[in-house]
């Protein structure tokens, strides 16, 4: 199976040759940063509104890599587990790049404090499931 | 930029929402996820990264320790704008840090019962009644159609509050697994009317 995700990730970036190893501790690439500006759950879903390929060749590898794999929308959890990216360093970088407004951060039903409606609409949805 | 314009063009704007699945090892939570999931079962190693640094980088034996634990993880596409995710919590107390991690926004858990193995679930029960908010239903797992217990007997067990739905499922049958997450919903709306303001 190929991977687009993991090639632009392996491609040889003479702008960063800064980073020689490929085993980067993963607070390293947050600059030791573990908090976030964005509240982001496992279940935030993160999408690119517009790809813009100008700014993916100036990301690092990993955020390239968030950046390019989030133009189909995805959840937080997903993208780390797709990545093999820490859930924190995932938050963070993905915190700088909604800070660029190159990704959108999607409402959670937590952002409505779970509200009777949105609840209605999740119970709505599951009672129409085929099974 | 994220214009609104980009955004509606491609039906975005999509709520996400979800549900917690605990109980101890065996008791069927991978089984009740993969029963309603939509997607395969996702390597979820890199949500542990956290935990491996420093403490299981190399244990006492010496042996690389490359084992994790699957962590269940399901999605449901409720409405085209509208995804229900399901987290299973890992077993393992060393993995527990997670749980507050992986619950926090959850509209509600479950936690699901063995009547063969009550006790794989004490901890679940006793951190979603005692160091958690969400709101949570307990679900028996009915193995192989059998179910040694009435659910007085489960409550007594479990020392459960009343208020505390106890229902009855098949982690393997579809229906059933919906069900279960339509008692978590339906507690937890019944829940956040109680707390309205007005």
């Amino acid at each position: 199976m190929t991977d687009p995700a993991k090639d632009v990730m392996t491609l040889s970036r003479p702008k960063t040759n800064t980073m020689k190893s490929k085993r980067v501790r993963p607070y390293t690439l947050t600059g030791g940063r573990t908090r976030t500006r964005h509240h982001l759950l496992v279940e935030t879903l993160i999408s690119v509104p517009e790809f813009d390929p100008v700014l993916a060749d100036s990301l690092m590898p990993e955020s390239r890599a968030l950046y390019t794999r989030a133009c189909q929308r995805m959840s937080i959890a997903e993208l780390s587990a797709t990545l093999t990216l820490p859930l924190g360093v995932v938050r963070v970088l993905i915190s700088d790049l909604a800070g660029q407004n190159a990704v959108f951060i999607h409402p959670t039903a937590y952002a409505y404090q779970n509200n009777p409606q949105v609840l209605e609409r999740i119970l709505d949805g599951l009672k129409q499931l085929p099974v | 930029m994220a214009s609104s314009s980009s955004l509606s063009d491609s039906g975005l704007l999509t709520i996400s929402a979800k549900i917690v699945v605990a109980g101890g090892f065996g008791v069927g939570k991978t089984t009740l996820v993969n029963s309603v999931s939509e997607v395969a079962p996702l390597n979820t190693d890199a949500w542990m990264t956290e935990a491996s640094e420093g403490v299981d980088d190399l244990p006492p034996g010496g042996k690389k320790s490359t084992t994790t634990v699957a962590m269940d993880f399901g999605r449901i596409t409720l409405h085209s704008d509208l995804l229900l995710y399901l987290f299973g919590t890992p077993g393992q107390s060393r993995f527990w840090f997670l749980w507050d991690d992986l619950s926090r926004g959850a509209l509600g858990a479950v936690v699901l019962i063995d009547t063969n193995r009550i006790d794989q679930s004490f901890a679940a029960v006793n951190y979603f009644e005692h160091d958690s908010v969400l709101p949570f239903v307990v679900a028996v797992n009915r193995f192989e159609g059998r179910f040694a217990h009435d659910l007085d007997e489960v409550r007594e067990a479990l020392a459960l509050a009343d208020d505390v739905p106890l229902i009855e499922c098949d982690a393997r049958d579809r229906a059933s697994s919906v069900g279960v997450l339509q008692s978590v919903v339906t507690h937890s709306l019944s829940l956040s009317r109680i707390s309205a303001p007005g």
